[in-house]
């Protein structure tokens, strides 16, 4: 079957778009693409999903899915960056419509400076509405606001049998949570209807507080939660039992002063070579950030971009982890089960296989809003590695006892190696999901964990 | 036709350069173009044969910041009904006072050496309809003396290759059409930019072979509005390096050039 389909593609490919631009933010796995579509204007996309083969479809917006969630090897994609028209906003509801390749980016420049923000925004603005609610992302407001999904009122999916279904909570609405953290499986996100939220202006009246045990960051999370709208905390994973990090927590200011729109930062030209990142350069990393950070103890006001998205100044960072790229791990466990969370940690500690970029996260309680999705009440931790072969994925294999044992998940937009075993563990009532794939889309991630051919 | 504006007629006044028509208003390279425009705050007419796709670009360029976005649905390809988008301006969007035509077509080259009806459609896309089109706003503006004319031609058009000659020789020759009318409408004040672009990745160019290389669509349009807003040079190569690349290509000799295959 997919020799079918990859000489059906192959025929309509001509040669054309070259598929080896597409890879994830990993970059690992690097997948080959058989073609790749690239409609600029939504009316092409019926004919390119009724065109294709069974299965052999999958969207692509700005490839900031860490793994294989966003690639369909030796099949084909459909790039979504041209869809990225906005399409109506109702100041009175705060209620957008856009097209699923508009960005984050796009709906925070052109609506802050009117004093709306997003409800809900991951750590960097560099991904699609589509790619946001597929992967039905959370940010650090995650337990006052849930998840992104949870501010979509309303989507045009796109299906390759029964066109474009309107889906909301009351119409399609088993479709619609499908949708929500479905991965792109259910079809493609030709629109969405977003609620943004009102702000004063851009900026965040933040405040920074060093911690030096896992009890103390508890504690930081559960005083702060129900004052501030923001929390997170940076992690030094090299610490081991001597614990350490940051915490961030920060809400909207009511400071409305403007301020001319953020500047696009450097890029890293190219892949570093693997020997700069090493152990102790990372060491030495993680030592300078938390004492320049501990050293700004205390509350400051400082603009939404640098609070939301430290890392997007940097375009490209993924370069930083060399030409085999790098695997991210984020799991959640649940709050009970501090030991195992310890156990996890010394466990990277006694790697020293751990980088730069710990993240932590009480997430709350909300209910979840779509079928698959990923946060649940509990801890979760997020950290990269990078990927040195074996001995990485044997680290990850390890993680994945404790995470399994204490009853925690595993994030499907972060990962590209969990078993099937993970997998069903993480998201236990997975074949519920299933009758809601639109026949024509699939994704390596999937065919990989549901151990599909 | 249908208009929609963010804060009425309020916005059209003083500053010399702001209202556009933009001709082949859903290209990849008028997209973006129009995306600065709008985040600058123009007037914006769009012209182009799908009513669906000039409504998504109509709210979007709104939410992005135009003033004013009118649309016109019309195929620009058929002349008998310049006349009547003429009328549509003259009614709807008089004070204009640059039109900048973005529309055309590349077919594969193969496709129009075989048949002479694909080799008569693209000479009429590219040049008859746009130096046809362009007589009538050429004539409004020399009328009123003011203004500015600027029209997407391509590289391609400077020297005619094996590959692309067909292509090639219709936007040469709307390159010489523009560059006499420029002399003609000299006297008049009125301005005309040739604008050339080089390869750009663009829903036109996604089936030529390593269209990944080409240039982004984004810093195109940012030197062709930046040019509109200046109303110079009178001919624009974007990206930059390629009036030194064509300057090159002109001086090898025809006994080298024929033997070449790109």
């Amino acid at each position: 079957m997919p020799s079918q389909i990859a000489a059906t593609l192959r025929t309509k490919a001509a040669s054309a778009v070259p598929t080896d631009k597409y890879l994830s933010w990993g970059r690992y796995p690097k997948a080959a693409h058989e073609h790749v579509y690239r409609p600029a204007w939504s009316d092409q996309v019926p004919g390119i999903m009724q065109a294709a083969p069974s299965g052999s479809l999958l969207a692509y917006g700005l490839g900031r899915s860490y793994g294989d969630s966003c690639l369909n090897a030796d099949r084909a994609l459909v790039d979504c960056r041209r869809l990225n028209r906005i399409l109506g906003f109702d100041e009175s509801a705060g209620m957008l419509r856009c097209e699923g390749g508009v960005t984050l980016t796009d709906i925070v420049d052109v609506y802050l400076p009117q004093g709306w923000f997003l409800p809900v925004t991951p750590g960097t603005q560099f991904v699609t509405v589509g790619g946001a609610i597929a992967n039905d992302v959370h940010g650090k407001n995650h337990h006052r606001a849930g998840t992104f999904g949870a501010h979509v009122q309303q989507l045009g999916l796109q299906r390759s049998n029964d066109g474009l279904v309107f889906c909301n909570r009351e119409r399609n609405d088993d479709m619609f949570r499908a949708t929500i953290g479905g991965l792109g499986l259910t079809g493609l996100i030709a629109w969405a209807d977003i609620r943004l939220r009102r702000v004063a202006g851009p900026w965040i009246d933040a405040e920074l507080i060093p911690f030096r045990s896992l009890a103390e960051f508890i504690g930081l999370s559960r005083e702060s939660d129900g004052r501030f709208e923001y929390t997170v905390a940076w992690l030094d994973c090299f610490a081991g039992k001597n614990l350490r990090g940051i915490f961030f927590r920060g809400n909207h200011s009511a400071e409305t002063r403007q301020t001319s729109p953020p500047k696009r930062g450097p890029k890293l030209p190219f892949t570093l070579p693997e020997w700069m990142l090493n152990r102790y350069s990372v060491k030495a990393f993680n030592e300078l950030y938390y004492r320049v950070h501990a050293a700004k103890h205390g509350p400051s006001r400082i603009r939404y971009d640098s609070f939301f998205y430290p890392l997007d100044s940097v375009r490209q960072w993924n370069l930083l982890y060399g030409k085999r790229g790098f695997l991210q791990y984020q799991c959640v466990i649940p709050e009970t089960n501090v030991a195992a969370f310890e156990e996890l940690l010394e466990r990277i500690a006694r790697s020293g296989m751990g980088s730069f970029l710990g993240v932590l996260k009480q997430f709350g309680s909300a209910p979840a809003a779509g079928m698959l999705s990923f946060p649940r009440p509990g801890l979760t931790l997020a950290l990269d590695f990078a990927m040195r072969g074996e001995r990485t994925l044997e680290l990850m294999r390890s993680l994945d006892e404790v995470v399994q044992q204490s009853g925690g998940a595993l994030y499907p937009a972060k990962d590209a190696r969990m078993s099937p075993a993970m997998f069903e563990a993480s998201f236990p009532r997975w074949r519920s999901f299933v009758p809601y794939i639109d026949p024509k889309m699939s994704s390596s991630f999937w065919r990989r964990v549901t151990e599909a051919q | 036709m249908t208009s929609a504006s963010n804060s009425p007629s309020s916005n059209s006044s003083s500053s010399p350069m702001r209202k556009i028509i933009v001709l082949g208003a859903t290209s990849g390279i008028a997209v973006e173009v129009q995306r600065q425009l709008a985040r600058r705050g123009y007037d914006l007419l769009l012209v182009a044969r799908s009513p669906e796709r000039l409504a998504a670009l109509q709210s979007d360029l709104l939410a992005r910041g135009a003033a004013q976005v009118l649309t016109c649905p019309a195929d620009l390809a058929r002349i008998e009904k310049h006349g009547s988008i003429f009328e549509f301006v003259r009614r709807s969007f008089a004070g204009y006072d640059t039109v900048l035509l973005a529309y055309g077509s590349m077919h594969n080259q193969k496709d129009s050496e075989s048949s002479v009806e694909i080799l008569l459609d693209e000479l009429n896309i590219n040049f008859v309809s746009a130096s046809a089109l362009l007589t009538v706003f050429a004539a409004d503006l020399e009328e009123r003396r003011t203004g500015c004319i600027a029209a997407i031609t391509s590289v391609a058009g400077d020297r005619g290759r094996r590959s692309n000659y067909v292509y090639g020789s219709a936007k040469g020759a709307l390159s010489l059409f523009l560059q006499g009318l420029r002399s003609r409408l000299h006297p008049a004040g009125v301005k005309v930019i040739t604008i050339k672009p080089g390869p750009v990745q663009t829903a036109m160019t996604d089936h030529v072979p390593n269209a990944s290389r080409f240039a982004d669509p984004e810093l195109v349009a940012r030197d062709i509005v930046h040019a509109l807003e200046r109303r110079s040079p009178d001919v624009l190569y974007t990206p930059k390096i390629w009036r030194f690349i064509m300057s090159a290509v002109e001086h090898i000799p025809e006994t080298v050039f024929k033997r070449l295959s790109f």
